[in-house]
């Protein structure tokens, strides 16, 4: 079986990734900690999150160490969540956009 | 088999997607189980996603100013108003949940199951804590503040709804999780995978872990942003 070949893993590989994934929200805390405000702050909580998250993804999940066609099985999926992320988005504003054209009204 | 491939490698990469697609054998080359977590985890991507975008709707369209939650979430500690402490906490709690999981997994794989098992204890434990913690954090939040589902005293009426219910579900998430670690944990101890092997670690693992994956986007998008 493929599975107990790719756990040869020595433990200081977590231990690495454990202290990185600390240090990193760490970093993201930091970001409210220190008031950071606007487009720095929004860029700095993605980026970071982004870093945790592939780290959870590759490495404690062995997706890294995955045949492509699982990988193909996870991400391409998810196009779909980014384009009801773009249109939820786009009718969010609109919405708004109605309910501050009613509000002025009355 | 690592990280670095060339472009030869990079090549037969694609032609072995090919392959696995196209030649008379099953796809994913993995036992069922794990094949099955790995979608029951993607179907569960999508609840999470869904329920993520959902609050970027309310949040967006929302005319009412949407409470600041480092002012929501800060705790008094000593006379000092520290934001978000509690969340922070919480999050390194579940981190650190994450690698000793990994770490179970891996011993699991080596054939040490005493580690193992304590390992995957430790875990559930820290599951435990941070459901504790969470319970801690919404007896706050609906006594002290009067934040409900349908309004609060702070600003934008969708704020208690969207608070309850993505935290309630990946509370909810944590909690099968602190059980389903306990079950495979008492099973490992008493030998009933000493024949099948003990890829069931491993598969608990990823269950884990993306409980943990789905936090860091909660942190992020709900309590940071």
């Amino acid at each position: 079986m493929t599975g107990s070949e790719v756990q040869q893993h020595p433990i200081g590989l977590y231990l690495k990734i454990w202290i990185l994934l600390f240090v990193l929200s760490t970093c993201s805390y930091l970001v409210d900690y220190m008031e950071f405000q606007g487009f720095f702050r929004w860029a700095l909580i993605l980026i970071f999150m982004f870093m945790k998250a592939g780290l959870i993804l590759s490495v404690f999940m062995h997706v890294n160490w995955e045949k492509p066609a699982l990988k193909l099985l996870l991400f391409v999926p998810l196009s779909a969540i980014v384009i009801l992320i773009i249109l939820m988005s786009i009718e969010a504003d609109y919405t708004f956009l109605n309910r501050f054209i009613y509000l002025l009204k009355v | 088999m690592s990280s670095k491939l060339n472009k030869n490698e990079k090549c037969s990469a694609w032609q072995g997607v090919i392959q696995d697609f196209s030649g008379d054998k099953q796809v994913f080359d993995m036992s069922w189980g794990k094949l099955m977590m790995w979608i029951f985890l993607l179907s569960d991507t999508f609840i999470f996603s869904v329920f993520l975008t959902g609050y970027m709707h309310a949040r967006m369209a929302a005319t009412d100013n949407w409470p600041v939650s480092s002012e929501v979430f800060a705790m008094t500690i000593a006379g000092n108003s520290i934001p978000l402490v509690l969340i922070a906490i919480m999050t390194f709690i579940l981190i650190t949940s994450s690698g000793t999981m990994a770490m179970a997994v891996n011993y699991a794989y080596r054939g040490e199951l005493k580690k193992t098992v304590y390992l995957m204890s430790a875990t559930a434990f820290l599951g435990a804590c941070f459901v504790g913690m969470q319970a801690f954090e919404w007896t706050k939040l609906i006594i002290d503040e009067g934040i409900r589902p349908w309004g609060n005293p702070l600003g934008a009426t969708q704020f208690g709804a969207v608070f309850f219910m993505i935290t309630g579900f990946h509370g909810l998430h944590v909690s099968a999780g602190v059980i389903y670690l306990t079950v495979i944990a008492k099973r490992v101890n008493s030998g009933v995978y000493e024949k099948k092997g003990y890829q069931i670690v491993e598969i608990t693992g990823l269950y884990w872990h993306f409980v943990d994956l789905v936090w860091v986007f909660i942190f992020a998008f709900f309590y940071l942003w």
